[in-house]
């Protein structure tokens, strides 16, 4: 029973599933320069599915790929079973929302919206009643007289959004969608935005280069750098599954400690370092040969601080003085000395109230590192 | 940052003069289209018979008249022509033959008249030559010298105008379904709009203001405005040129005035809708 | 079945079809219509008539109408006989009168392109720094002129300039001078009469190439420890150079071919080859040779215009 439910939210763990965009080893290249290096990728219908990376890692070269602005050097694209890869943009089922949302400045929200639906040659009553409906649901009725410099931010990606969903497009690309907006804004938007696709069942592929919009907005992520996928996967299978130490530095951060497999089995490894003298375990197996030269990353969060030296010595354990202190209100971030002069991260969430409004851990305090062996992510590259 | 007072006293000192320069020639020359005596700077009291004169003169109307004509056709001509060529340079990426339009396109902007006014007139004559047209130089033939420099213009206008606005909206257009003619028309004509009417305003004041090449390429017959002035003025000074003159600098000056009156209104507008909407 | 009358049917179609094809090859093609109009336009009536410039310069004079001799001969035997005559151009080298001109044009165009310069600048950088309202009416004022007729403009400075003009009726009122300065028809009144003509052609490029300049740049230059002398000098000066190219390109490449300038402020006393020309033309009715004094002003200034071209062209793009 439960297992049929993870097939219908996950679709891309169903063998049997179609995927509704495939791309296959398509490459583009700008003269000598390779934006995006063969890349393979499958995203499945209803899936709000983000490219994420730096700026130049090509992920906005593929998102305009995918729209039709830009042809492959290579490989071929994919729409709903069809190849699409050399079709002019006018002719795709997929619709954009630009980063700088392009409302047409000599039109009124109106007839911007309606613009798509015109240039299909829909019947003119239809169009009144679609663009009537889609200002509704973006909550700009009455707006619909003015022209987009009359509108503010928020308001002008509202339109932008209404303008590219009222062609009940099979997919819509959004290019930095929140970037432009301020945070309160921005928190608002994200919701919005997945709750419109909840309701029109509309597949998302959103560019963008903040962590967190991915994190919560997608239902897949695609790590991107330097024109190549670093890693695909799940928000959760990311963060906390990492492939490399790159995925695991843009995504939150990491504490990276360099050492060598000592020890490694069916179901545990162990990993020594020198520097900080430390033993890590790990409660998961692999196939990395012993002596191997790897990372163990822990995540801060991952990471308790106490004030008591621990029972025994063990691995997964750490000493170190407070060199740093961050109050964040619900929680604080800790800069740790340990060793010779590597510092580590950690974060912990206030859960003490101090009534004399002392720290529960003040700088240059001898602190006591520890975590699960469940939290040790060993990094080949 | 603020300047030391020393320099910006420079800067307007300067200012001063230089505007000082530019127009009291043409102030004097207002001043003295009202003066009675026919020796222009000797004043010999406040008149306006000048004008009289100017308005009875044949000449000067069928002058003026088809000064006006060929500046209209001109102007639509030229406009019409490089907005094409603008639209072509900047959003038709590296088409064949593309560095000879651009140098063609930008040459007439720096060319000295005479060359172009000789050489327009030895092709007039070559084809009347070889298939009969023209015929007869005048209207027709200056109209063509003039379009061919004025398209220059309006196509530097257009192309600063095209650069300056991102690809995006018509990308846009593109995606919502528009092929790429309909985005022209939809999209990027009526956001050029406003350097078509500069061009064609400034397309309408060159040929108004042109001596050389028409001389080259008028024929007998025609004669324009500036051919009438510049054949009455090379012997002398002429007060009823004089009230011509001021004639035309207060037409001039009324329009300029009037443009950038309108021209303000519609960016207040534009600053108060901008501050009305909040969210 | 409603009969609709079959009358002719068949070259009804096939006309409408055709109307149809070719409606549709346009609306294919519309770009290459786009850039042919224009292009053919160019071909045409701007590069066509400097061939035959070239050709005329290459022929001897006659006097007959057109006052060129015909350049291909035929020949009994069918061969065509081409008659390059480069008399011309050695003429015009070896008088000393032309080699004068062209010296003197591009004398009195380069010190008058340097006097706008050194009028302009300052201009420009002066409506630049104007506070918003100002710089709109500054910047009407400046075009102003602009738009009125040159020719009316030259015009005025005649009236300024004359023996009994403005400036002289001026100077012997205030008893400065006794007599009256001769200044009308002297190389003095053609620098005024350019400078007057072209200075907001100087004006208007730099003033776009300063008003894009990051006046944070000059704050930074200033937090940094640079005078206003330095920053001027190490700052601003080099970023506004492609305006001044821009403006001077502007400015000195018409100027040297001026003609209304040099006749109706110069008289007959000052050489400029713009003047020449035109009286080899009509005067003299020396068709070839005044091709050939074309053609090499145009050499003359032909790597001006090139690298006027350049600038333009980077900046449209920049």
């Amino acid at each position: 029973m439960s297992h049929q439910a993870n097939l219908v939210d996950r679709p891309w763990m169903d063998s049997d599933a179609q995927p509704f965009i495939k791309v296959q080893s398509v490459s583009k290249h700008f003269g000598d320069f390779t934006a995006v290096d063969s890349v393979d990728l499958e995203i499945y219908k209803g899936e709000l599915f983000s490219l994420l990376g730096g700026s130049g890692c090509g992920k906005t070269t593929l998102l305009r790929m995918l729209a039709g602005f830009e042809t492959p050097s290579s490989g071929s694209i994919y729409i709903d079973g069809v190849d699409m890869t050399n079709v002019p943009p006018y002719e795709r089922p997929v619709n954009m929302m630009f980063q700088s949302y392009a409302l047409f400045p000599h039109m009124t929200v109106e007839k911007n919206v309606a613009y798509g639906l015109q240039r299909d040659g829909i019947e003119k009553s239809e169009i009144t009643r679609r663009v009537d409906e889609m200002l509704a649901m973006v909550e700009l009725t009455q707006f619909a007289k003015r022209k987009p410099h009359q509108l503010s931010g928020g308001q002008k990606q509202r339109v932008a959004l209404a303008r590219s969903l009222v062609k009940q497009p099979k997919v819509l690309l959004l290019d930095e969608p929140l970037a432009a907006l301020d945070k309160r804004l921005r928190e608002n938007t994200q919701f919005e935005l997945m709750n419109i696709q909840d309701k029109l069942g509309v597949t998302f592929i959103v560019v963008t280069h903040d962590q967190e919009e991915a994190m919560t907005l997608s239902t897949r992520i695609a790590m991107m750098d330097a024109g190549r996928f670093m890693q695909v996967g799940t928000p959760t299978e990311i963060y906390e599954f990492p492939e490399s130490r790159l995925v695991a530095n843009f995504i939150g951060s990491a504490n990276m400690f360099e050492g060598r497999v000592t020890e490694h089995g069916q179901d545990h490894m162990v990993v020594e370092c020198k520097q900080p003298e430390c033993e890590f375990y790990a409660d998961h197996g692999s196939a990395i040969q012993e002596g191997s030269k790897v990372w163990a990353a822990v995540r801060p969060e991952k990471i308790r601080i106490s004030g008591t030296p621990p029972e025994s010595a063990a691995p997964n354990q750490m000493k170190g003085i407070i060199d740093d202190i961050g109050y964040l209100g619900k929680l604080s971030t800790y800069r740790v000395r340990v060793g010779d002069n590597t510092l580590i991260e950690i974060t912990a969430s206030n859960q003490s109230r101090p009534r004399d409004g002392s720290l529960v851990h003040d700088w240059e305090d001898e602190i006591y590192l520890s975590w699960d062996a469940s939290s040790v992510v060993v990094l080949t590259k | 940052m603020r300047d030391s007072g020393k320099r910006s006293r420079f800067l307007i000192t300067v200012t001063c003069f230089g505007m000082a320069f530019l127009y009291i020639p043409m102030i004097l020359l207002i001043i003295y289209s009202f003066n009675y005596s026919k020796l222009v700077p000797v004043w010999g009291g406040f008149s306006v018979r000048w004008y009289g004169v100017l308005f009875e003169s044949e000449d000067v109307w069928n002058a003026v008249g088809l000064s006006l004509k060929i500046a209209l056709v001109n102007a639509s001509f030229a406009t019409l022509l490089g907005t094409l060529a603008g639209l072509a340079l900047v959003r038709f990426g590296n088409f064949k033959g593309r560095t000879l339009f651009s140098g063609m396109i930008s040459a007439p902007l720096v060319m000295p008249e005479v060359i172009t006014g000789l050489s327009l007139l030895l092709l007039f004559i070559f084809l009347g030559d070889l298939i009969g047209w023209p015929e007869k130089r005048g209207f027709t033939t200056i109209t063509i010298a003039h379009i061919t420099f004025s398209m220059a213009y309006v196509a530097v206008i257009i192309q600063s105008r095209l650069a300056g606005m991102s690809q995006d909206l018509e990308e846009a257009a593109q995606d919502l379904g528009a092929k790429p003619f309909r985005v022209m028309t939809d999209i990027t004509m009526p956001l050029i709009a406003p350097g078509m009417l500069a061009g064609w305003l400034l397309s309408f004041t060159l040929s108004l203001d042109d001596l050389i090449i028409a001389t080259f390429v008028s024929g007998p017959g025609a004669t324009t405005m500036p051919m009438l002035i510049y054949s009455r003025v090379r012997l002398g000074l002429r007060p009823d040129i004089n009230a011509l003159a001021t004639i035309i600098i207060v037409t001039v000056a009324i329009g300029v005035l009037l443009a950038g009156w309108i021209m303000f209104r519609q960016q207040k507008r534009r600053e108060l809708e901008l501050a009305m909407s909040g969210d | 079945m409603i009969n609709t009358g079959e009358i002719d049917n068949h070259s009804v179609d096939s006309t409408s079809s055709f109307k149809k094809r070719l409606l549709r090859s346009l609306q294919n093609n519309w770009k290459s219509v786009v850039v042919f109009i224009p292009y053919f336009w160019l071909l045409l009536f701007f590069l066509a008539p400097f061939f035959i410039v070239l050709k005329i310069s290459l022929a001897e004079p006659a006097i007959a109408s057109p006052p060129y001799q015909p350049m291909t001969l035929w020949v009994d035997d069918g061969i065509v006989q081409i008659k390059l005559v480069f008399e011309n151009f050695v003429y015009l080298w070896e008088d000393d009168l032309y080699f004068n001109t062209y010296i003197n044009s591009i004398k009195i165009s380069s010190i008058s392109t340097l006097l706008c310069l050194l009028i302009g600048y300052p201009m420009a950088y002066a409506i630049v720094r104007a506070s918003h309202t100002y710089k709109h009416i500054l910047l009407m004022l400046i075009i102003l002129p602009f738009w009125t007729s040159f020719l009316l403009r030259v015009y005025a400075w005649m009236g300024l300039l004359a023996d009994q003009g403005t400036i002289n009726n001026v100077l012997i009122f205030f008893g400065i001078i006794d007599d009256p300065v001769r200044l009308l028809y002297t190389p003095f009144a053609v620098y005024v009469g350019i400078v007057y003509t072209y200075l907001p052609f100087m004006i208007l490029p730099l003033y776009a190439n300063m008003e894009k300049l990051d006046g944070a740049l000059r704050e930074a230059a200033a937090d940094l420890g640079a005078r206003p002398a330095a920053t001027f000098l190490t700052v601003t000066l080099p970023l506004t150079i492609p305006g001044i190219v821009a403006g001077s390109l502007l400015v000195f490449i018409p100027a040297t071919g001026e003609f209304v300038i040099p006749d109706l402020l110069g008289g007959g006393n000052v050489l400029m080859i713009g003047r020449l020309l035109y009286n080899e033309f009509t005067a003299n009715h020396d068709w070839p040779v005044a091709s050939a004094v074309a053609i090499v002003l145009l050499i003359v200034l032909v790597l001006p215009m090139m690298l006027y071209q350049y600038v333009q062209g980077k900046e449209v793009e920049g």
